[in-house]
């Protein structure tokens, strides 16, 4: 029975998000598609017009960006299933101490997000793709490809920000993480302009945060390329984001919730 | 293992189906230094109504969320349907129903999904959780709200699905935690004939309350918590026959007068209880004592006589009021 428990919370995702998919997941999909036709598109001609053409792979910049695109939407919308969520579990409906009054333990409730981040992840990714596809931004089968990193990755940011809304003791810092630090990495993580562009200082400090690595992925698996660094460096920090992630998060849950 | 060797499999039913359902002993709760409970003794018969009474801060819910299995125990003992909370809980988790103080209900799901979601995390199969949800409903006389989103409910609605949920999993032990603190007088006594009912089919209830006449209303016995203590136990007749005269005359003074009256008043009863608003006379006969404060010329704003209670019970042990 144990072993089931966090598919029971997965399902109770699944129920509640009858509820809240259409302000949740209009959102998710409908922002990155605004992004990539007002920058892809519109911004990309000026682009396209300009020197950047080798930089960016010969490929004109919609299609250099959507894949990046992707991986850092994909990231910031799991920031938001790791933040919002939990806070209300947590502090502001108390919906996890209820369900501890069950046989669902601390360590199943955030395996059972985690397994729902997942879930919408790819479902919110997929008709990202679709619609780039359709932009003829890349081809679909190679989209799908690129969405296996992506959600890899948001996967992991969903870990690790559920760990930090579960251990702060107000929502005061919630917002302050969104604005310092997922839009900046949104920004900066090489989805939009390649990394080099950046201060010569602050390129080993992006090298060192997922995002980039998702985005690098994603980028070379939808142009069939190969990425900045080895495929294995890049998969190993994502899987070291995930597994840290998770393993903290386990025991910020368990602490805060079994006392 | 520490645990007795009749200590049940996974998910058995109590072998043995006349022990207490819930032993205590020297059950103690640490928050860093500071201790919540402190050195407890209970035990709990099957079939039984037990109550904890006693202030915010008594250490009553820190309690329940040990017996329920979602408070690590500090030091003592703690055996619940046989079981140990602290290696066993999730299977002991399966078989209570728990009324947290907090709702804790979804408000943005309906009434029925929110028992839904409650009864999938025992897996219990979704046709059974259906049926369920039906039943129990209909027993909480909530089934026309079945389908209303839970945010614009009453609180005692709110509470009735508290309850509701708890019993989704048919349990034979199940704790309330404060059932009907904040709800008017009228919802208190629909929650009241509920829990009655269940009571009378036989489900085990150990509840925590501050109010006197819900212990009275609902606990064949119960123990009196302070500061984290026990510090009295027995039915509610006991406890009153034991710490109480059978009445109470209550007088109120004119502002400056109460302290004249005191002496005089002490020599009228078995006991006096000064309160700031009010003088408690306790006596074995109210209208006898009334007459006599008269006689003795004291001309006070309100005489009042009723049967002692829990509160006075409480007032004597603690010198302190239950609710103020
Ligand atoms: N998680 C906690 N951390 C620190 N102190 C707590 C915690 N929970 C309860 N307490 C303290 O323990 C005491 C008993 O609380 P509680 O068991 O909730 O009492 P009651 O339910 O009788 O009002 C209170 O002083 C309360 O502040
Ligand atoms: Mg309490």
């Amino acid at each position: 029975m144990a072993r089931t428990i966090p598919l029971r919370v997965l399902e109770g995702h699944a129920r509640a998000y009858r509820h809240t998919w259409r302000g949740t997941t209009t959102s998710a999909v409908v922002t990155p598609v605004l992004f990539l036709a007002a920058m892809g598109l519109g911004l990309g001609t000026l682009v396209d017009a300009g020197s950047a053409s080798d930089e960016l792979g010969g490929g004109g910049y919609l299609t250099w960006l959507a894949p990046g695109l992707l991986a850092a939407s994909t990231m910031q919308n799991a920031a938001g299933d790791g933040t919002f969520p939990v806070a209300a579990g947590m502090r502001w409906m108390k919906t996890y101490q209820a369900a501890l009054n069950t046989p669902v333990r601390p360590r199943d409730l955030l395996v059972g997000h985690l397994l729902w981040a997942l879930l919408r992840a790819t479902l919110v990714g997929a008709v990202f793709v679709v619609v780039a596809a359709a932009f003829g931004a890349m081809p679909l089968h190679r989209g799908l490809l690129a969405l296996l990193p992506a959600v890899l990755l948001g996967v992991g940011v969903c870990a690790a920000t559920s760990a930090f809304t579960a251990a702060s003791d107000s929502d005061q810092a919630l917002s302050g993480v969104f604005r310092f630090v997922i839009v900046p990495l949104f920004l900066f993580s090489g989805a939009f302009f390649p990394v080099d562009q950046l201060p010569a200082a602050v390129q080993p400090v992006v090298v060192a945060i997922p995002v980039w690595h998702g985005v690098e992925l994603s980028r070379a698996l939808a142009s069939g390329t190969s990425p900045a660094l080895p495929w294995a460096v890049h998969v190993g920090v994502l899987l070291a984001l995930l597994v840290a992630g998770t393993a903290v998060a386990v025991a910020v849950f368990e602490r805060r919730l079994r006392r | 293992m520490t645990a007795p060797s009749s200590t049940p499999a996974a998910g058995a039913p109590s072998p043995d189906a006349t022990g207490p359902l819930v032993v205590a002993r020297g059950l103690v709760k640490r928050f860093g230094d500071f201790t919540a409970v402190d050195g407890i003794d209970v035990e709990v018969a099957r079939g039984e109504a037990f109550g904890f009474l006693g202030p915010n801060g008594a250490g009553k819910s820190s309690t329940m969320r040990m017996i329920g299995a979602v408070s690590p125990v500090t030091a003592g003992h703690l055996r619940v349907l046989g079981l140990d909370p602290a290696t066993q809980g999730p299977q002991l988790r399966a078989r209570l129903g728990v009324v947290p103080q907090e709702d804790t209900l979804d408000q943005e799901l309906t009434v029925a999904e929110n028992l839904a979601i409650y009864g999938r995390y025992f897996d219990l199969p979704r046709p059974v959780v259906r049926e369920r949800i039906a039943e129990l409903l209909d027993f909480v006389q909530l089934l026309e709200r079945r389908d209303s989103k839970v945010d614009p409910l009453s609180g005692g609605m709110k509470r009735r699905l508290v309850i509701a949920r708890a019993l989704i999993n048919d349990p034979e032990l199940l704790l309330l935690d404060e059932p009907t603190t904040g709800l008017d007088p009228q919802a208190r006594h629909v929650l009241w004939d509920r829990l009655y009912r269940l009571k009378q089919r036989g489900v085990t209830l150990l509840l925590t309350t501050h109010y006197m006449d819900e212990a009275e209303q609902l606990c064949d016995r119960l123990v009196v918590m302070d500061k984290g203590r026990i510090v009295a136990e027995g039915s509610p007749r006991e406890l009153i026959a034991a710490h109480a005269t059978r009445e109470v005359v209550e007088l109120r003074f004119p502002p400056d007068a109460q302290e004249a009256a005191v002496p005089t008043l002490a020599q009228l009863a078995d006991r006096l209880e000064e309160l700031p608003d009010r003088v408690l006379v306790y006596t074995d006969d109210g209208d006898a004592a009334a007459h006599e404060v008269h006689a003795r010329g004291l001309t006070p704003t309100s005489v009042v006589t009723r049967r002692s209670t829990l509160e006075d019970v409480f007032l004597r042990l603690t010198g302190r009021q239950l609710v103020d």
